[in-house]
C-alpha cells in the first residue's frame, strides 16, 4: 500500500474512532487520533500479525500501553478483519466484549491494559521469551508521553537496556498534551530523547504523523544490541481542526454536531488527498 | 556467629510434637526451590524471575542449576510480576519470586490487571511471608497479602503449611493454566501428612479429626493447632485441625462440616484478623446459617509487636499455648 493509500485509509480510521466513541457515550478521542497514523503503519507494514496468524508462537507481538486509546485500535483491527467493523458500534455496550480498554477478549488483543506503566514491563517479559527460544518475532508497545510519568516505565527501561533487548521497540506518542494540561506542566519528561539514551536505548525522533518517516523508523530495530524508542511528534486530536491541541478532548465525546463537522472535515480532507493523486 | 533465633516451640511443645510423632523436615521455601528446579531441568519454559531475591528465594542453586532459565530484574518488583506476565503470555512457565511483603503491596496492580485479569499462566511466588522477617520490622511484614489477594478474581492462592503441601503446591502451579499465587515463610517445618495423603488445590486436608473444637488453620500455623490439638487431647477434648492450604478457592464444605460437626470454631493464620481466612470461614459459616462459638487468631489491627517470629507468634497467641487457652475460653463460654 502506498502512503497516499494509507493517508487515506487514515481518514476513514479516523471517521470510525469518532463515530465508536459517539455511539460508546465515552471514550478517548484526542489520544486516538494523535496515535492513530502509528497504529495504522504498524499494522498494515509493519506487524507480522494477521488474524490468521494470530495464534502462531512467531507472530510479531504488539501491546497498547496507552490503553485509554482502544477505540483507535479497534478501528483499525476491524479494517485488518479481526473482526467486522459493525462491532465497533457495540463498544462500551451492556455485556459487549469491546470495554473502554483493551481486553484479550477482542480478537487480535495480546494483554489487558488502561492501567499506566503496564505494557513495556509485559513486553520485556515477551521479548526475553523470543530470546529464550531464538525465536524470530519482534514485539512493540506504545506509550503516552503523559504515561511515562510512571515510575514502572523506568524500571522496565533499564531491563530492557540491560537485556540488550534490540527486537523491542517502544513507541511513544508525544503529543505533549494530559488530561490536566501540557505534560511540561503537569509534570515535565524534557529532555525526552536524552532521558532515553541515558537508559541505553537507540532512540529515533519523527514526526508521528510522516508515512514514510514511520515507516522508516518501525521497519527493523535501529541498532544491534540496543532495544529502539522511537519518539514520534503527535497532535493530540489530529485531523478535526476543533480538537486539535486542546487537552479537553482527551476524553471528550463529540456531540452529534461536532461528529457532523467532524466527519465532514474528514471527507474533506480525504477529497484533497484523491484530488492531489 | 549471630545469637541463634528464639525458638518457634516452648520446650512443652516439643514434647507434645515428639509424643505426636513429627518430624522436622526441611523450610518449604527450601521445598519449594528443589522441586522447582527439579522441574525446570525437564522442562526448559520453567523460568524463575527473581528481584534481587534468589538468595532468599533459596534459588541459587536454581540458577547454577539452570542459569537459561532464571531472569534477574533487580530491585524491582512492579517490573518483575509485568515480566512475568509477559513470559507466561508467550509459552513460557514463569514463577516470579519475591518477597510477599513487597510483591503483594508494591506490585498489586501488576497482579491484578498482567497477571490475573490478562488471565496468563504465571506462578507468583511471596516468600519469607507473614512475619517470617521478625524483627525486621512491619515494611518486611505481610499481614495483608491473603486481605488483597483475596479481592482479585482469577487466582489460586495457596498457602503450604509443611513439605509435602509445599511440593504439590508447586506441582500444581505448574500445571496450572490460570494465575496461581504460593505463599510460603522460612522456618524448618515439621511434617504433618502421612504419605499417602492426596493434594487437591482447593480440598483441605484434615490432620486429626475430632468434635469438640476445630480448628481452621493455614501455613505455618498449622503445626501449632495440631500441637494444641495434642495439648487439649490430654484434657479430654477431641480437637479437628484443618489444613486449609487453599484460601482461594476455599473449601466451603470443609469450613461448613466443621462448623456443623464441632462445638466451636478457632481460625489460625500468620496474617491480620481483616480480609484473612478468619473472616473467609465467617462468611461461609453464616450464609450456611450455622452459628457456633467462633474466634479468629491472628495479628490484631494494631502496629505488630517487635521481635522474632517466635516473639511474634507467642505475644499474639499462635502457638500451642496460646491456642489450647483460646478454645477453652470459647468451650466455657455460656
Amino acid at each position: 500500500m502506498t502512503d497516499r493509500e494509507l493517508q487515506l485509509k487514515a481518514v476513514q480510521l479516523r471517521k470510525w474512532t469518532l463515530t465508536a466513541i459517539f455511539e460508546a457515550g465515552a471514550g478517548h478521542t484526542g489520544g486516538g487520533l494523535s496515535c492513530l497514523d502509528i497504529l495504522n503503519v504498524l499494522y498494515n507494514r509493519i506487524l507480522k500479525v494477521t488474524p490468521e496468524t494470530f495464534a502462531s508462537p512467531h507472530r510479531d507481538r504488539y501491546v497498547q500501553s496507552k490503553g485509554h486509546s482502544v477505540e483507535a485500535l479497534y478501528a483499525v483491527l476491524a479494517d485488518r478483519g479481526f473482526f467486522p467493523e459493525a462491532d465497533l458500534k457495540t463498544i462500551g455496550h451492556y455485556q459487549s466484549r469491546y470495554v473502554g480498554h483493551p481486553t484479550r477478549h477482542v480478537p487480535g488483543i495480546e494483554m489487558n491494559t488502561g492501567a499506566l506503566g503496564h505494557g513495556l514491563p509485559i513486553c520485556i517479559g515477551m521479548a526475553l521469551a523470543a530470546k529464550l527460544d531464538a525465536a524470530p518475532y519482534r514485539v512493540f508497545t506504545l506509550l503516552g508521553d503523559g504515561e511515562l510519568a510512571e515510575g514502572s516505565n523506568w524500571e522496565a527501561a533499564l531491563a530492557a537496556a540491560h537485556y540488550k533487548l534490540d527486537h523491542l521497540t517502544a513507541i511513544i506518542d508525544h503529543n505533549t498534551l494530559q488530561i490536566t494540561g501540557p505534560t511540561r506542566e503537569v509534570m515535565s519528561n524534557a529532555p525526552l530523547d536524552e532521558k532515553w539514551r541515558a537508559f541505553g536505548w537507540a532512540v529515533k525522533v519523527i514526526d508521528g504523523h510522516d508515512y514514510a518517516a514511520l515507516t522508516a523508523a518501525l521497519a527493523q530495530p535501529a541498532e544491534a544490541g540496543k532495544p529502539t524508542c522511537v519518539i514520534a511528534n503527535t497532535i493530540k486530536g489530529k485531523g478535526v481542526s476543533f480538537m486539535e491541541n486542546v487537552a479537553k478532548w482527551h476524553h471528550g465525546v463529540p456531540s452529534a454536531a461536532e461528529l457532523k463537522q467532524a466527519l465532514a472535515e474528514l471527507d474533506a480532507a480525504a477529497q484533497k488527498l484523491k484530488e492531489a493523486a | 556467629m549471630s545469637a541463634p533465633a528464639p525458638s518457634m516451640f516452648t520446650p512443652a511443645a516439643k514434647a507434645m510434637a515428639e509424643k505426636l510423632g513429627l518430624k522436622m523436615g526441611r523450610a518449604n521455601l527450601d521445598e519449594f526451590a528443589a522441586t522447582l528446579e527439579g522441574l525446570a531441568k525437564a522442562d526448559r519454559n520453567i523460568i524463575a524471575v527473581t528481584s534481587d531475591s534468589r538468595g532468599s528465594g533459596k534459588l541459587a542453586p536454581f540458577g547454577k542449576a539452570c542459569p537459561g532459565q532464571i531472569v534477574e530484574v533487580g530491585i524491582a518488583e512492579q517490573n518483575l510480576v509485568g515480566i512475568t506476565a509477559g513470559l507466561a503470555a508467550s509459552g513460557k512457565k514463569p514463577f516470579g519470586v519475591s518477597p510477599a511483603c513487597f510483591l503483594t503491596a508494591r506490585s498489586l496492580e501488576q497482579i491484578k490487571n498482567d497477571v490475573c485479569y490478562s488471565d496468563v499462566p504465571a506462578v507468583l511466588v511471596g516468600i519469607s511471608a507473614g512475619v517470617s522477617y521478625g524483627a525486621l520490622g512491619t515494611t518486611h511484614h505481610s499481614l495483608h497479602d491473603l486481605a488483597v489477594l483475596r479481592a482479585i478474581n482469577n487466582l489460586t492462592l495457596i498457602v503450604p503449611a509443611d513439605n509435602f503441601e509445599s511440593r504439590q503446591a508447586v506441582l500444581t502451579a505448574a500445571k496450572a493454566r490460570q494465575p496461581v499465587f504460593i505463599r510460603f515463610g522460612k522456618a524448618a517445618m515439621f511434617d504433618l501428612h502421612p504419605p499417602a495423603a492426596q493434594f487437591v488445590a482447593g480440598t483441605a486436608l484434615t490432620v486429626r479429626d475430632g468434635q469438640d473444637v476445630a480448628f481452621i488453620a493455614t501455613g505455618e500455623t498449622v503445626v501449632h493447632a495440631l500441637l494444641a490439638a495434642g495439648h487439649l487431647a490430654e484434657r479430654g477434648l477431641n480437637c479437628r485441625v484443618i489444613s486449609m492450604h487453599t484460601i482461594k478457592p476455599l473449601d466451603a464444605a470443609a469450613i461448613v462440616k466443621a462448623g456443623r460437626e464441632c462445638r466451636a470454631v478457632v481460625t489460625v493464620e500468620e496474617h491480620g484478623v481483616h480480609g484473612g481466612l478468619g473472616e473467609a470461614c465467617a462468611a461461609v459459616l453464616m450464609q450456611a446459617g450455622v452459628a457456633k462459638p467462633f474466634r479468629i487468631v491472628g495479628i490484631p489491627d494494631e502496629e505488630t509487636v517487635a521481635g522474632a517470629q517466635a516473639d511474634i507468634f507467642r505475644h499474639y497467641g499462635l502457638t500451642m499455648e496460646g491456642l489450647s487457652q483460646t478454645a477453652l475460653g470459647l468451650l466455657s463460654r455460656p
